[in-house]
């Protein structure tokens, strides 16, 4: 997989995963016309479309699009059920996700992804496996975390 | 951090894109001033600001400072404060390079902590980042932490991809050693998640380097076979919706096809028992109604059937995925079609599967009129054009011409240039190709390219027998009132050229073609009337009678006082052409222009170019099979030399200029009697004719020894050997008279295109000039009957393809003779046979797969097939014979490398009789385009 990007209807960027070296502007130039082919498609099309040289796997869940690029020999369906696995995922940390979740903790939704790509392949495919090491590093948070005063912590510091 | 979520919801509230801006940049000021403030910020402080940063860089805003702040907080022993800094660098840096050395000392450290999760962290890190500093620190460390006994499986997972990743980015910086072996075990482990991460990294490591890992094949196809036979459960939480391991299963089928079939028996046996049960599964009712099911089922069918079509070789499984796919043609997901037209685009191309595919044509066509998205529509049209062969292509030229009205404006060109590559490669009359690409114009005229509109008129001048009904066809299409432009050019060409082929029809009289053609002059652009200036001055020869005319209109202002140069030219030279130059000169100029030299198919070139590489299914090159095929005895039937000059020869698009074999000359040249095939050589006193000389490179391409030339007077035979890129001639000359030959002289030479191109290729040194008996240095006599010997050093310094000549001078009888003959010298003389075995061809013949490496020809037997005198050719021609490597017993298949002084290419070819149609199909796959198209054109003369 080269890069995976999640965007909302309103064509805002959610998150952007790189798995190849692209200057900031290539990557700029990429979501912004991606966003705007994937938009443009009808409900019921096909979940595939060949886009310059790669192959471009999306499903929109509710307000949120998820949209892969992978290349000319990769499997387009096991792409598809990668964005439902990364879905349940998120489902499952966030109980019954939705687009503010990843909005409000969109470091999270980073490091879930981490755990189960890494290099634009599948690291682990268990649900059970990637949530048991998100859940141990929240506990190493937990114990890290001192209490802030009140002032601080509604960001007036 | 609470500070955090304030920021976002503040962000979310703001009303406009200049709230936002200025809620930002307020907040870049106080961070700004935070971390420049002279008081110290606490970890969690930073933590807060870096997670500020990259929430507004992930905006779309750039960022510019923080980077040092995140560098610290990846430092820290806070876990929390740790992962912070580490996705900040992982998003943000794409290569900085003060910073990367402060970033991989954290790195290291982390990475030597033997903490599992500061490790786990420090990986994610190099495989997100993968920059070429970070490979030169750590490549050579990651694979001792993957096999490392006590590694930790998820440290084993994050070492696995890490290493990948710097594989793809930086693979010179990754050291192959003994891990690589141990990297294949881990196939065999216990845990699924490894195995996973594991078989992505050998994937692409055999991608490279598959000698270095052909054992993970047994252990593949045993891990595959375990999966597919496994009961749903038995995997727990790797089972997804009930399909057993999906993406495990896909990676290792992927895995498979960095390589051949297994040659071991029940190796291959095990395999084809997997294949056979993902397709037995496909056939059972679904063990859940999700979506998600169908799709990893699904998912590993199609990895399944891209194993079965890169294997080729087991008709049975081909026929079986072609079956299915067709299943999947009328299926109510859109995917599923899409996908399905995909993978049949590749069954199209193999032979077991060719004709199984053809039996879906009218699905396919109903998918080009009734399928909603385009995307789906485009994979039909690729498919229809995958699948035509002779016996269809009438109904899918037909067929895309008709969606052509209704096409897509994206994808008009592509259809248009394949409609153009059809109709010319499967024409049975010219009257039907003229027709489609007529049609063609008149549909889409926006979307055809030059190269459409070239290629029609090049095959018009070719082809005596349609000149006249393209003449009559383009007039009756220029009646339209609003034709083409791209008509207009291709009319006023053809009319130019040909347009006497219908002037005595008097609704077609010179006059009113020209007036036809005049009256849509005004309204097209400058390079269509430069053209159509060109077709007046045509007229001007073809009919005198509106000579007055044309001149009136050249005279006038509009073109002799044209504001665009060219045509001003053109108007003012033809005017004053057809004023001054006589009829005959007249008709000397503007003859009707010569056959154009054949050439590869210009609109085969743009699609290749449109699509990239790789892309367009080369129908030729795809289908296998000679052996009882109709379709190539149909194919190449015109070249049959008595016909005039055939179709499909000048229409195939062929990668190299038109082999000399179809030229007339030659053909007549072939009829000489073969015992005296220089008799009238020695009238034409100096250079060769082209003719004869060509019979010297195809009598003597498979031996070495013989006689290379014979007339009343002298006799010249050769013995030569050749080792590695060094050669030797012996050249005799014998004197046949019972008179001295006087002043009699030879050298070796090269005509003019000679000069520039072989001599840097080919050296010859003229060592010894040893003559018999008593001859004199200075003015050296042969006398009658006597032999004298020449030797002549060879050494090949690159590929060539011009042949040297031998000129011989001596006075006889008081004339001068002077005698030119082309020496024997061709590239194959310096093979040296190669044997291997069956696997090593196969996968050297699939490492030469880029389409320039590839030639191919068909051709007519000029000889009886006989199989042990085409052994002999081939062994002759200098190629190792190999047996036992080509499923079909009758192919010959044969392996050698080329030596040159700087380079070798080696070179593997294939030769497939047809008896039935008395045809060859003859492949030459080599490293080197000049090099394979030189050793076809070589070898094909001789069968």
């Amino acid at each position: 997989m080269q890069f995976m990007l999640l965007f909302s209807r309103q064509g805002k960027l959610r998150l952007q995963k790189w798995y190849v070296p692209l200057s900031d502007k290539e990557r700029k130039k990429i979501s912004r016309d991606l966003v705007q082919t994937i938009l443009a498609r009808k409900p019921k099309m096909c979940s595939f479309l060949e886009w310059r040289d790669l192959k471009i796997v999306y499903k929109r869940y509710a307000s949120l699009y998820f949209c892969c690029a992978v290349e000319d020999q990769d499997n387009e369906l096991i792409t598809l059920e990668i964005i439902h696995r990364y879905v349940e995922l998120l489902d499952k940390y966030f109980g019954s996700v939705c687009e503010l979740d990843i909005i409000f903790n969109f470091e999270k939704a980073y490091f879930i992804l981490d755990e189960f790509l890494l290099g634009g392949e599948a690291q682990e495919t268990s649900k059970k496996n990637v949530l048991k090491a998100i859940e141990q590093a929240d506990l190493l948070q937990e114990e890290a975390e001192v209490p802030r005063s009140v002032l601080e912590e509604i960001g007036l510091t | 951090m609470r500070g955090l979520a304030v920021f976002i919801s503040d962000i979310r509230n703001c009303k406009s894109k200049e709230a936002e801006v200025k809620r930002i940049n307020k907040e870049l000021a106080n961070i700004r001033s935070k971390f420049k403030g002279d008081k110290a910020l606490d970890g969690y402080s930073k933590k807060k600001y870096v997670c500020k940063l990259l929430f507004i860089f992930l905006l779309g805003h750039d960022i510019d400072f923080g980077h040092m702040e995140a560098v610290n907080l990846l430092s820290s022993n806070k876990y929390t404060e740790k992962q912070i800094g580490y996705l900040f660098i992982s998003v943000l840096v794409n290569s900085n390079s003060d910073l990367i050395s402060l970033i991989n000392n954290g790195i290291k450290n982390d990475l030597a902590s033997r903490n599992p999760t500061f490790m786990n962290l420090a990986l994610h890190c190099i495989a997100n980042v993968g920059s070429r500093e970070m490979a030169e620190a750590f490549a050579s460390q990651i694979p001792s932490i993957l096999v490392a006994g006590d590694t930790m499986d998820s440290v084993k997972q994050s070492a696995a991809l890490c290493l990948l990743r710097l594989n793809r980015t930086s693979p010179d910086l990754v050291p192959m050693g003994e891990w690589t072996a141990r990297v294949v075990h881990l196939l065999n482990d216990q845990h699924l998640g490894v195995v996973t991460a594991a078989t992505s990294l050998i994937t692409t490591l055999a991608q490279k380097s598959p000698e270095d890992f052909r054992t993970s094949i047994s252990l593949a196809v045993a891990r595959l076979s375990r999966i597919v036979t496994s009961a749903s459960i038995d995997l727990q939480d790797y089972t997804y919706y009930f399909v057993a391991a999906p993406w495990l299963s896909v990676k290792l089928l992927r895995l498979l096809q960095c390589y051949p079939p297994p040659e071991d028996a029940a190796l291959r046996s095990r395999l084809t028992e997997c294949l056979e049960t993902i397709l037995n599964k496909a056939q059972e009712p679904p063990k859940s109604k999700k979506v998600q099911h169908s799709n990893a089922k699904n998912a590993v069918l199609f990895e399944a059937i891209a194993l079965i079509i890169h294997h080729d070789s087991e008709p049975t499984l081909l026929v079986r995925a072609c079956n299915q796919l067709g299943q999947f043609l009328q299926h109510r997901e859109t995917n599923l079609r899409y996908l399905a037209l995909e993978s049949m685009c590749t069954l199209a191309s193999s032979e077991f599967s060719h004709e199984a595919v053809k039996t879906h044509i009218d699905t396919v066509i109903n998918a080009l009129k009734t399928e909603r998205d385009v995307s789906v529509r485009q994979r039909a049209v690729d498919l229809l054009y995958a699948m035509c062969d002779r016996s269809n292509s009438k109904q899918i030229v037909a067929e895309m011409l008709s969606y052509l009205e209704n096409a897509d404006y994206s994808i008009r060109e592509e259809i248009v240039l394949k409609v153009a590559i059809l109709a010319e490669k499967y024409a049975v009359d010219y009257t039907w190709y003229v027709d489609t690409i007529l049609n063609l114009i008149r549909i889409a005229g926006d979307h055809v390219s030059e190269e459409v509109w070239y290629r029609v008129i090049q095959i018009v001048i070719n082809q005596d027998d349609v000149q006249g009904y393209a003449a009559k066809t383009v007039f009756e299409a220029l009646q339209t009132p609003a034709c083409h432009e791209n008509l207009l050019k291709v009319g006023g060409y053809i009319l130019g050229e040909f347009g006497n082929l219908i002037a005595g029809d008097p609704r077609s009289s010179p006059l009113v073609q020209f007036n036809l053609l005049h009256s849509k002059f005004h309204l097209c652009s400058v390079p269509t009337r430069a053209l159509l200036l060109s077709a007046y001055i045509k007229f001007i020869n073809l009919f005198p009678e509106v000579k007055p005319t044309i001149q009136d209109v050249l005279r006038s202002d509009s073109q002799l006082r044209n504001a665009d140069v060219e045509l001003q030219q053109r108007a003012i030279e033809y005017l004053r052409l057809s004023c001054i130059a006589s009829t005959d000169i007249l008709a000397t100029v503007l003859e009707e222009m010569p056959p154009f030299p054949e050439r590869e198919s210009s609109i085969l070139a743009k699609l290749k170019k449109k699509k990239g590489p790789g892309k367009v299914p080369d129908m030729d090159e795809a289908r296998w099979n000679v052996n009882g095929n109709t379709e190539h005895s149909e194919n190449t039937e015109p070249t049959n030399k008595s016909s005039p000059p055939s179709l499909v020869a000048d229409l195939l698009p062929t990668n190299r200029p038109r082999p000399a074999s179809y030229s007339p000359t030659i053909l007549s040249a072939g009829n000489m009697a073969p015992s005296h095939p220089f008799t009238d050589l020695l009238n034409m006193n100096s250079s060769p004719a082209a003719g004869a000389s060509l019979l010297v490179d195809v009598l003597f391409v498979c031996k070495n020894n013989g006689v290379i030339f014979e007339n009343q007077l002298l006799q010249i035979g050769l013995k030569s050997e050749y080792r590695q890129n060094l050669g030797r001639i012996y050249v005799f000359y014998g004197n046949k008279t019972s008179s001295q030959f006087l002043s009699f002289s030879s050298s070796v030479t090269s005509s003019d295109t000679l000069k520039t191109h072989i001599l840097p290729l080919l050296r010859l040194l003229l060592t010894d000039l040893s003559l018999n008996v008593h001859t004199m240095p200075v003015d050296p006599t042969v006398e009658g009957g006597a032999q004298l010997q020449q030797i002549l050093n060879i050494e090949c310094l690159s590929d060539f393809s011009d042949t040297p000549v031998l000129n011989v001078q001596f006075r006889y009888g008081g004339t001068l003779q002077n005698i030119a003959v082309k020496l024997p010298v061709m590239l194959n003389k310096f093979f040296q046979p190669t044997e291997m075995t069956s696997e090593d061809f196969f996968q050297r013949w699939k490492q030469l797969g880029v389409p320039q490496q590839e030639v191919q020809t068909i051709f007519k037997a000029q000889h009886p097939m006989d199989t042990d005198v085409t052994n002999a050719k081939i062994l002759g021609f200098g190629v190792a014979l190999l047996s036992g490597v080509d499923p079909n017993p009758a192919n010959f298949v044969g392996a050698g490398v080329i030596h040159t002084k700087n380079t070798q290419v080696g070179c593997l070819l294939r030769l497939e009789p047809n008896p039935q149609a008395e045809m060859y199909r003859l492949t030459l796959r080599t490293s080197r385009e000049s090099v394979s198209q030189r050793l076809c054109d070589l070898l094909s003369e001789q069968f």
